[in-house]
């Protein structure tokens, strides 16, 4: 088996806020276009993980940070320009944030803010956004209207929208469906199947079957320790490599 | 039985007198508007010369051959020194309040903001004083102007004056943004002052207009400071240099000076309302532009 080139790699990943360890020693790689779940009770670390990706982790207070994580082979903790990084990592949060301006600058903001200003591409490149975000035909009448004024589920996908709006690489979503109902949710996991051509996406979620239905692999975490990363598969069989593992995709606890 | 009626009494009465307490601000808008009103009602509806008053610039309410009531030249005194103090005021209270919420560390934040209290704690005629014998002397110095008491030294008080209001309220407001929009605006690659710009302002806006509306009150209603601080002359300015006296200086400057219910002591009553109406006119105005960028 040919191994994938690695997209991102994690060795010796340690997070402290204050003085309470909140991921211990992780060390692992992602694979170019897979989609890699991140599974675990809440408390466990998912979220913070996907914040030293993106390096939003830097404001906030009292966290410390040990280990590197490289991207492309190259150590974000020394990137020339955090910007340039954020804009290669795609970030959906749990909760829609409908940043206060209109339907088409949400989407429109990243490209601008990286210099995209010729207005043609940037209605394209809004369009294609929202089309992907499968959100387009719902509001493409109304696009100068403001975000907040969306449903919550159209809110969700507008995030999405916009975390494909400056054409990550990497695309993180965390917790994307807690807001929105199952239908929809089907609908953006067929978007990300399609988006898996094109990005590597990492996908951290509370409901154990959508990683199932997703995911290429799957990395378990708990408390903190990385207790086991496969193929999803090899995660979901009746003998993965850890007894907390079986335990917990089963429901067994957590 | 007999607990759960007195419990149902209490929850009534405490009803009632939160609903007192709620309508208490309205009683005593209209009461103060009522007995000001009445002072001047009847000179008001009888005998008043409403074009004099409001467009002619001649204010000699002691004249022994011809008393001219009109105030516009007072107007423009408290316009321009309110204008002028909001030009410094807003830009420095709004930069302040976004480095107070945004850039400073908490041992920072706590200082300046215990400062700014502070600031804001400073009682009018103090900050009258300051004019009268800092400001003075230095815009004489520094400008070569005759004297010192006029436009320039009435609106860096009265701008002194209103920058902790504005400084604390907008912080307020800024502080109330969702920490979720500071965290999705930077995972989009903005620098901080594109967040600022295009998140927060935004998402702050009705905050710091009440903020600055706040500071407009102070500005048009501060009365202590201006009259030390202006030189109390009727005249409409045409430069920074010259001084000017506001509407508020000329009612306590007068007030206890016109004899009890003479027209003079009429004109000044209804001075306080046409004060009234500004702010009332001021605050509607805002309220229509925020419900407007509400809907739109």
């Amino acid at each position: 088996m040919v191994t994938p080139p690695k997209k991102i790699e994690v060795a010796g990943l340690q997070v402290w806020y204050g003085r309470h360890e909140v991921l211990k020693n992780l060390s692992f790689d992602v694979y170019d276009h897979e989609i890699l779940a991140i599974i675990g009770p809440a408390q466990s670390g998912k979220t913070t993980l996907l914040k030293v990706l993106n390096r939003t982790l830097d404001s906030a207070a009292g966290a410390t940070l040990k280990g590197t994580v490289k991207i492309d082979g190259e150590d974000i903790m020394k990137v020339r320009s955090v910007f340039d990084l954020r804009r290669k990592v795609g970030m959906v949060s749990p909760l829609p944030v409908g940043l206060p301006m209109s339907i088409f600058d949400n989407v429109a903001f990243a490209p601008q803010q990286a210099g995209l200003t010729n207005r043609t591409e940037l209605a394209d490149r809004v369009e294609r956004c929202l089309r992907q975000a499968a959100l387009w035909d719902e509001v493409k009448d109304r696009l100068r209207t403001l975000g907040s004024k969306l449903s919550g589920g159209q809110q969700q996908r507008l995030t999405i929208a916009r975390a494909l709006s400056h054409q990550p690489e990497i695309l993180c979503l965390d917790e994307f469906s807690i807001a929105i109902d199952p239908v929809t949710t089907m609908r953006i996991e067929e978007v990300l199947k399609q988006l898996r051509s094109q990005m590597t996406i990492l996908l951290v979620t509370n409901l154990v079957q959508q990683a199932k239905r997703l995911a290429d692999r799957t990395l378990f975490l708990l408390s903190g320790d990385l207790v086991e990363i496969d193929r999803t598969d090899v995660i979901f069989s009746d003998h993965p490599a850890q007894r907390k593992t079986y335990e917990y995709v089963n429901g067994i606890f957590g | 039985m007999g607990q759960r009626r007195w419990h149902n009494l209490s929850e009534t009465l405490i009803e009632w007198v939160i609903r007192l307490c709620g309508i208490s601000a309205i009683i005593c808008v209209f009461g103060i508007f009522f007995f000001v009103f009445r002072e001047g009602a009847d000179l008001l509806f009888h005998r008043f010369d409403i074009v004099q008053f409001l467009f002619s610039q001649e204010w000699y309410p002691t004249s022994q051959s011809h008393i001219r009531y009109g105030v516009l030249a007072l107007i423009a005194g408290t316009a321009s020194v309110t204008v002028l103090a909001m030009l410094m005021a807003v830009p420095f209270g709004l930069g302040a309040a976004i480095f107070v919420s945004e850039f400073c560390g908490p041992k920072m934040k706590e200082a300046l903001k215990i400062t700014i209290e502070l600031l804001a704690a400073i009682p009018s005629v103090v900050w009258g004083f300051i004019g009268l014998t800092v400001m003075n002397p230095l815009i004489i110095t520094v400008f070569h102007a005759p004297i010192g008491l006029n436009v320039l030294n009435g609106g860096i008080i009265l701008a002194l004056m209103s920058v902790p209001i504005i400084v604390s309220i907008a912080e307020d407001a800024l502080k109330a943004v969702p920490d979720s929009y500071r965290e999705a605006g930077l995972a989009l690659g903005a620098t901080r002052w594109q967040l600022i710009y295009r998140v927060l302002l935004p998402a702050a806006k009705n905050g710091l207009l009440a903020a600055v509306l706040l500071g407009v009150g102070r500005a048009v209603g501060e009365t202590m400071a201006v009259l030390m601080a202006t030189g109390h002359a009727v005249k409409i300015p045409t430069s920074l240099l010259d001084s000017v006296r506001t509407l508020t200086a000329t009612i306590a400057a007068e007030l206890g000076e016109a004899p009890m219910h003479s027209d003079h002591y009429q004109v000044l009553f209804i001075i306080g309302i046409l004060l009234f109406s500004l702010t009332f006119a001021v605050n509607l105005i805002a309220d229509l532009i925020v419900k407007g960028i509400r809907n739109k």
